[in-house]
């Protein structure tokens, strides 16, 4: 779905990243992580062409990502769901109206899924939450509501930046039931993190592959974590 | 342009939720209305000038082709002669209908507001007229000019076209004058509008930032804004131009032989004119927004 061949990029000193590949196949569980400042994040960006790179091939569902115009940039991206390390909401917008945000985007009648973006909000427990404005939620609740903008679209692959980054164990616990469910819904699920507690306690519930970045390169972490 | 109408109402009728993903601007939003009304207003005025110079280049002109004398002004002796001479020369001249001498009553009453009516015409050595009536393109004034003064050398022919073509001129001038006024004001609006669009689209960087991530495409980001300002200057056209043609409609009026400004103004259908203005204001802002968007948002990254 999304593949990386020999993949460099830098901001414009040395290279951040070399030398990277991957394949991000359906239904697969990945963890990255890797210190910060490693360039985790520039690697999400990367997959849902945020960036692109300074050398090598970034490939989504398929497609050269150099060669995207900027409409098939925007409909690629309606299937992946981001979870944005800062989540990026608008703050002029209710919490319901910044998860339907896709929806409203590409054209949809909101009204029409109005039964869907309610389960939704449900499922993420975000009931009383939804008519307040994003900067009068907790941590948590602004990593919930990021999850459910981005599964809203029902894309295929889900990248989530640091989503426990600013939250308790016990909701970053609730976080990765939320993920892994998904998951189980035969999603992609990519998911950055320094947290290597977090890794180490899931790890077992779900068949998942741990990245990690060192060096510039993406090394497959083994028993050592 | 019924296309141009289609695509306007579609976008005026709007859609809520894309409308509150852009937030409000008030201050730009406030300024382009109030700007738009008074190019409006300006419009309504410019023209009216261009009507009502219109109608008097028409009217001057075609009173211009209507009708020129001959006087000939000759000792009594002569003047029979010299009468049929010039009469013979306007007969055979080219562009002339008909020509007639004025009796000696019409003369009386052609002078009567000078002199009086006791005028005794017979005791005064009154030149004797003939009106000349031309068709088509009129005749060559110089060539007849030259004719009669080798005919009849008493014979002085008296070309209104001389004085009137002139004011035909200026008048048609003023018309284009008008013309070119709306046409700076469509410039001024649609250049104001790319600055406010500029800076609306600039102060919501952010917003388009994270649209743009959620998948929103250019032309739906630009839609947003169009739709704005092509709205507020419909409004903001539609009061400026009422309020234009209520001061029109409210200048003291005059005889219909009035002076060129208390002619200023609409007749009769032309007062369906100015109702076009927020019209062709809206197709402006329409234009105007949509080409600042797509190209700002080309620019940012
Ligand atoms: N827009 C940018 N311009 C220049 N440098 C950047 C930019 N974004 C990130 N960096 C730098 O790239 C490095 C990696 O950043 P990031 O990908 O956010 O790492 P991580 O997510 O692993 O913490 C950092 O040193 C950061 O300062
Ligand atoms: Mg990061």
């Amino acid at each position: 779905m999304i593949e990386l061949d020999n993949v460099a990029y830098s901001y414009g000193g040395d290279d951040l990243l070399s030398d990277i590949s991957l394949r991000i196949q359906p239904g697969s569980f990945h963890f990255l992580t890797g210190p910060s400042g490693s360039g985790k994040s520039t690697f999400l960006k990367l997959c849902y062409m945020d960036l692109t790179p300074s050398s090598g091939l970034v490939q989504v569902f398929g497609q050269d990502v150099r060669g995207l115009a900027r409409d098939q940039v925007a409909l690629a991206r309606r299937r992946i769901g981001v979870v944005h390390q800062d989540c990026r909401f608008l703050d002029h917008l209710s919490v319901a109206e910044n998860i339907a945000l896709p929806l409203t985007v590409a054209g949809r009648d909101v009204e029409a899924e109005k039964d869907n973006l309610k389960a939704l909000i449900d499922w993420v427990g975000l009931r009383g939450q939804q008519q307040q404005r994003p900067p009068e939620l907790s941590g948590g609740e602004r990593q919930r509501a990021a999850l459910a903008r981005a599964v809203i679209m029902g894309p295929d692959v889900i990248l989530a930046d640091e989503p426990t980054g600013n939250v308790d164990w016990e909701m970053s616990q609730r976080l990765m039931s939320l993920l892994i469910e998904l998951n189980k819904m035969g999603k992609s699920v990519m998911l950055a993190t320094h947290d290597l507690n977090l890794i180490r306690t899931t790890k077992n519930q779900i068949s998942a592959r741990v990245l990690r970045i060192a060096n510039r390169k993406l090394q497959l972490a083994g028993a050592d974590l | 342009m019924k296309a141009v109408l289609a695509s306007l109402m579609e976008l005026l009728r709007g859609d809520v939720q894309a409308d509150r993903v852009v937030p409000p601007t008030g201050f730009t939003a406030t300024l382009t209305t109030l700007t738009a009304g008074a190019m409006a207003f300006l419009a309504v005025f410019a023209l009216a000038l261009s009507f009502a110079t219109g109608r008097l280049a028409e009217r001057w002109s075609s009173e211009l082709a209507r009708s020129s004398t001959v006087r000939i002004s000759a000792p009594e002796a002569e003047l029979e002669a010299q009468t049929r001479a010039a009469q013979e020369v306007l007969r055979l001249t080219p562009g002339v209908a008909r020509s007639r001498i004025l009796g000696d009553e019409e003369q009386r009453l052609l002078l009567e507001p000078w002199f009086g009516p006791d005028l005794p015409i017979d005791a005064l050595p009154i030149p004797r007229l003939i009106e000349v009536v031309e068709e088509g393109d009129g005749y060559d004034a110089e060539g007849l000019r030259l004719r009669l003064a080798a005919e009849a050398p008493g014979a002085v022919l008296d070309d209104h076209t001389r004085w009137r073509r002139p004011l035909v001129e200026a008048a048609n001038r003023l018309r284009f004058l008008g013309w070119a006024a709306i046409t700076l004001i469509a410039l001024s609006t649609a250049a104001m509008i790319t600055l406010a669009a500029r800076a609306a689209l600039a102060a919501n960087a952010q917003v388009i930032r994270v649209t743009r991530l959620v998948g929103a495409r250019d032309i739906y980001i630009a839609r947003a804004f169009v739709r704005r300002f092509t709205l507020r200057t419909l409004i903001g056209g539609a009061v400026g131009t009422l309020v234009g043609m209520l001061a029109i409609a409210l200048l003291p009026s005059a005889a219909e032989e009035g002076a060129f400004l208390t002619g200023l103004g609409f007749v009769g259908l032309h007062w369906l004119w100015p109702l076009l203005i927020p019209l062709f204001g809206a197709m402006v802002a329409f234009w105007a927004t949509r080409s600042a968007a797509l190209s700002a948002l080309k620019a940012l990254k």
